[in-house]
């Protein structure tokens, strides 16, 4: 196998004495989604936000490319920080922005483009997401799984090399969690991002994952490809897997 | 009002030293112990606004200087204080105008009513209520507007984006103070004299010629400097301190959520107007 664009090596991190992550180690490979999976409050997006720099581990390492993070210079954070993006579970859109300039902010702010080359692109954006005639809405006008797409729109319109999302189906419908997953999957072959996804969506993550990670007692438990995950005879895994399918599927045996 | 203000900053510091000794799981009885916790923190903080306060100000000059989200905020704190600082300046002259004027007689000496009113605007009312009027009307604003983008993580979205929060918030504010709190301060300088003219000469008999040649004889050039470099440090003092209240509100230990944004609000009010009041008495000794 490849080397790892992104590796955490024994992440520990505690807020006062609760301690959420207790050396975590984590491969995430070029071109692929890895999705990390586990129980609420598990500490996924504390993880997730340890890769992006918003937190700073109490220990461990973060490497990109076998270089650790701590140890690059401003610019090359800099420069390394211009390859992600972040798709927040509570969207973290400007509520006194329009949902065009929500969109148009992150090329505003970080590129030369011009003015007219950067509506354009988010235009484009927002129509390749069906979001139409919502330019000018706020987003507190805006339903809760159109500010989700809005948020994605938004990590997506710089084309960044990597993508993380934090639970992006979240309080959204059947058809529109679908078309969320399709979406990413169809937007990582197209771009060739790297992804990782936080998510709950057993099984359907699965099928638009390359990698699957499970985050369960404060360590990453498991690592490895979704069938590996589905095969795992570990009883934790199993429980947890199948507690999440049978939910699924009563759920959509009920609607 | 500073008594008051005193106060209030007495209290909300006993809070924030009881709230580190609740905080910690490991209860000390040391007095020594949470004297120097506290103290460390207090430090901390202290540092912390500093920090704040440079990187903000530096990031002004930086190219590309944004100058619309400047005159946003030049338009939110200069010109949408226009009226307080009108209504605030014509009734502080006034009243100035009517205690001076019945001081004044006493000693057969309300002939210099002018100068008393203009000396005191320009050198201190000015400055301070001009100050004391912003951080109600925009400061309170600013904590809020800051501390809500912060725990509905708007501000980590902007980091993520790689924008600096600390020039894309603060700067474009700190650049707006810089040029409206001088402006605002001689507004209110103008209409405060014209209050007194108002009390003195017109409801009380002087006579206006004497109260007008009164202003212009006895202020100098370095009073109305002196005025001007005081609003320019409230300026900064004002938008620092109630800018990073907001910024770091997630840092708070008394309160989370909506709770530690009315928190903070309230934290920058007390504080920026302490301060300006503190600032007052250190600049006036070395202007005088």
């Amino acid at each position: 196998m490849d080397q790892p664009l992104i590796q955490l090596k024994n992440i520990c991190k505690k807020f006062g004495q609760n301690v959420v992550l207790h050396n975590a180690n984590l491969n995430i490979y070029k071109g692929e989604v890895t999705t990390i999976i586990g129980k609420s409050g598990s500490g996924k997006s504390v993880l997730l936000k340890h890769i992006i720099g918003l937190m700073e581990p109490d220990s461990g390492k973060i490497l990109f490319k076998d270089r650790q993070v701590s140890e690059m210079n401003k610019k090359e954070r800099y420069n390394l920080k211009k390859k992600f993006s972040y798709m927040f579970q509570g969207t973290a859109l400007f509520d006194y922005m329009t949902v065009l300039d929500n969109i148009a902010l992150p090329l505003r702010e970080t590129t030369s483009l011009r003015e007219s080359e950067i509506l354009n692109r988010s235009h484009n954006m927002l129509a390749q997401l069906d979001l139409y005639e919502i330019d000018d809405k706020y987003p507190s006008q805006i339903s809760g799984g159109m500010k989700k797409r809005v948020a994605m729109a938004r990590a997506l319109v710089t084309d960044p090399e990597i993508v993380l999302f934090d639970e992006p189906t979240t309080g959204l419908d059947p058809i529109r969690k679908n078309a969320v997953h399709s979406m990413i999957a169809s937007y990582q072959k197209r771009f060739e991002f790297t992804g990782v996804l936080v998510s709950h969506e057993i099984p359907d993550v699965f099928y638009i994952s390359q990698r699957v990670a499970m985050l369960d007692n404060r360590t990453i438990l498991f690592e490895g490809t979704p069938d590996e995950i589905q095969k795992s005879t570990k009883p934790e895994i199993r429980q947890f897997i199948h507690a999440s399918i049978n939910f699924t599927g009563s759920e959509s045996e009920t609607s | 009002m500073g008594l008051v203000l005193g106060f209030e900053w007495l209290i909300l510091i006993i809070k924030q030293v009881l709230n580190n000794i609740l905080d910690n799981s490991v209860i000390t009885k040391n007095p020594f112990t949470i004297l120097g916790r506290s103290v460390l923190l207090m430090v901390q903080r202290i540092g912390r606004t500093s920090v704040f306060f440079i990187r903000g100000f530096f990031s002004i000059f930086f190219p590309p200087v944004k100058l619309i989200k400047i005159l946003d905020q030049v338009y939110f704190i200069g010109a949408k204080s226009i009226f307080v600082i009108v209504l605030t300046g014509a009734f502080i002259g006034m009243v100035l105008g009517l205690q001076g004027y019945y001081t004044l007689v006493k000693f057969g000496s309300e002939g210099v009513l002018g100068s008393v009113v203009a000396l005191s605007l320009i050198r201190e009312m000015g400055p301070v209520m001009t100050a004391i009027m912003v951080i109600g009307r925009a400061g309170s604003a600013m904590a809020a507007e800051i501390g809500i983008m912060r725990i509905s993580e708007q501000i980590d979205a902007l980091e993520t984006m790689n924008i600096d929060p600390v020039r894309f918030l603060f700067s474009p504010r700190l650049a707006a103070a810089l040029i409206s709190f001088p402006m605002l301060t001689a507004l209110f300088d103008v209409i405060g004299i014209i209050g007194g003219y108002v009390t003195g000469s017109l409801l009380l008999g002087i006579n206006s010629g004497i109260y007008f040649a009164r202003v212009e004889s006895s202020v100098l050039i370095q009073d109305v400097s002196g005025g001007f470099i005081k609003s320019i440090i409230f300026a900064m003092v004002v938008v620092t301190i109630c800018s990073s209240q907001g910024y770091y509100t997630h840092t708070r230990s008394d309160g989370f959520g909506a709770k530690g944004v009315s928190l903070s609000t309230t934290s920058a009010v007390v504080i920026s107007s302490v301060l300006v009041l503190l600032t007052d008495y250190i600049l006036t000794s070395f202007l005088i």
